[in-house]
């Protein structure tokens, strides 16, 4: 919409009041609580690293083997040494194409059917069963049938991760037609708009929230998909080259691959949500 | 405002009775001749909000017909728009962008829309609330904007769902004096539900009142002196009033609710 730019405006113009009204009640005691609440979070990760070094450093034994874990510090040289390959890059590239495309297709496709189905019955009535029935199949399922459908390893994986992406995002899109509420729509028809108005600006704006929650429930399916299939059947990708350092015996660059692999899905996951968060600035629970 | 004059429409429901799975909730036979104010008076459930939705076109009708200027009206579109009981703003869009809303949809060409937006907004008392969002504003600022987004649809017939029952007495006087003001400027056709028997009293040029459910019109008053300040003071008034409030099913020397 075109007033995206007026709203931050509006916002602005009343939050140096707010802020300044909070900052005068706040006693100085309660702002060192926050403060201390702030690092609250890497405590826990602080002693994770901790115990990592500990059981590694001393090849600890005991029912789990932790004698031929990499301890923190040869990761650390793992991680050193790959940022400084580009091949490395080129891995984690072609991981996040095949992830963006993926999903991008689910996203479309997801939105568009779920629309198509919530809003007509007839529409339900042809294609429900079919997602009813393709659903259950775990995507990773359908490797060997990606490998034999499709003419390249690249089309395969990313139909197998927009197939698993496909599903969460139709259905929220789904449950967002059911939950609109009616009274959106009969305004907006009274005032003059016909279908295709109601759709894009009463339907589509009005499932945002839905459809963004569908999203990062989709993204963390899509890379769980991704990385499987790169396990099989990849010839690049963070997935492929994790796999081959551990068939290398490589076992630092194992943990590397993954640790690349959790910073990946954090920071995409963390984007849909800012970017929902953006979108849906008009909920009740956002800003101020 | 620098809107065109739409003058009133002729409304007709014929014999209409409109039903829900579980039976009959209203039947009504009425003509509100063009300009003309009426009033739908009637307890709660009685099917008020559901005579409006048919006339707007929003719920099909099981027999009869509801007639704009002579022509079936059973799809929603300009001619009546329609003020809800419920919050029918669009949040995702500021009180001045749901305002716009309504000008895109007749055709406004963009540059026009800020400025009648703009004008429409004072009109109601919001001048300077334009670029809140709904959920910043209070529930008699979103009901305001949502008579300001109707005006600006310009409708011949304007349907009104107990508008102000949710504003505080001062609000509402000044609310009803704009509502009279602007169908004085268009003479606009006006159906207009509502619980308040003075309210009723003060802006109908009729009053039906309507049995519980289904709605059937119980008596037509007609008032004696329209919108006229002070009206309520006098004698015919207070005898209407008690009329109204005895068809209502109140003792009138009791306290009405
Ligand atoms: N969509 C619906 N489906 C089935 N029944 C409904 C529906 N909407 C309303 N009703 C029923 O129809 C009757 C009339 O409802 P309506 O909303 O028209 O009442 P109303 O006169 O506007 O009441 P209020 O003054 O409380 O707003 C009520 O008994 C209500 O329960
Ligand atoms: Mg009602």
């Amino acid at each position: 919409m075109t007033t995206t730019q007026e709203r931050p405006t509006a916002d602005l113009l009343s939050t140096p009041e707010t802020t300044g009204a909070r900052a005068a009640t706040v006693p100085p005691n309660r702002s060192r609580l926050r403060a201390i609440r702030r690092l609250l979070p890497a405590v826990p990760i602080l002693a994770a690293l901790a115990a990592w070094q500990l059981l590694t450093h001393h090849d600890v034994v005991a029912w789990l083997r932790f004698d031929k874990l990499p301890g923190p510090a040869e990761v650390g040289a793992s991680i050193q040494l790959q940022l400084e390959t580009p091949v490395f890059y080129r891995h984690v590239l072609a991981s996040l194409g095949r992830i963006l495309t993926g999903f991008a297709l689910a996203g479309v496709i997801g939105v568009l059917v779920g629309i198509a189905i919530g809003r007509s019955r007839t529409t339900a009535a042809l294609v429900r069963p079919l997602i009813e029935v393709a659903r259950p199949v775990p995507a990773i399922a359908l490797v060997p049938i990606a490998i034999l459908l499709f003419p390249t390893g690249e089309q395969g994986i990313v139909f197998i991760t927009a197939f698993a992406a496909f599903f969460p995002i139709t259905v929220a899109t789904i449950h967002a037609m059911k939950t609109l509420p009616p009274v959106w729509t009969d305004a907006a028809r009274t005032l003059g708009a016909n279908r295709w108005q109601v759709l894009v600006h009463v339907v589509f704006p009005g499932a945002m929230p839905s459809i963004f929650s569908g999203l990062s429930v989709s993204m963390g399916v899509a890379w769980i998909c991704v990385i499987s299939a790169e396990m099989i059947s990849g010839q690049f990708g963070v997935g492929y080259w994790t796999w081959m350092s551990y068939s290398l015996l490589d076992y630092a660059g194992v943990v590397t691959g993954m640790l690349t692999i959790g910073l990946l899905g954090f920071t995409t996951s963390w984007a849909i949500e800012r970017i929902g968060r953006r979108v849906n600035r008009w909920l009740p629970g956002e800003g101020m | 405002m620098s809107t065109a004059i739409a003058t009133g429409a002729r409304v007709e429901l014929r014999d209409v009775r409109i039903d829900y799975a579980d039976g009959p909730a209203a039947e009504i036979d009425l003509v509100v001749e063009p300009g003309e104010v009426v009033i739908l008076l009637g307890p709660s459930g009685c099917g008020k909000s559901t005579i409006l939705r048919a006339l707007a076109g929003l719920q099909p009708v099981a027999a009869g017909a509801a007639r704009v200027d002579g022509e079936p009206h059973d799809h929603p579109d300009t001619k009546c728009a329609m003020v809800f009981q419920e919050d029918a703003l669009l949040p995702w869009r500021t009180a001045r962008r749901n305002v716009e809303f309504a000008l895109a949809m007749r055709g406004v060409p963009r540059r026009q829309r800020r400025g009648i937006a703009a004008g429409l907004l004072d009109q109601v008392g919001l001048t300077g609330f334009a670029d809140h969002l709904p959920r910043r504003l209070s529930g008699g600022m979103r009901q305001r904007v949502q008579l300001a987004r109707t005006l600006a649809a310009e409708p011949r017939v304007l349907l009104m769902d107990e508008p102000f029952g949710a504003l505080d007495a001062q609000t509402r006087l000044e609310m009803q004096r704009l509502l009279v003001s602007v169908w004085r400027r268009h003479r606009t056709t006006i159906l207009f539900v509502t619980h308040d028997v003075d309210e009723a009293l003060l802006l109908g040029d009729r009053v039906v009142v309507l049995t519980s459910r289904p709605a059937r019109a119980a008596r037509i008053v007609d008032v004696a002196r329209p919108r006229q300040a002070g009206a309520q003071l006098g004698p015919e008034f207070a005898g209407q009033r008690q009329e109204i409030l005895a068809l209502l099913g109140h003792s009138p020397d009791l306290p009405q609710s």
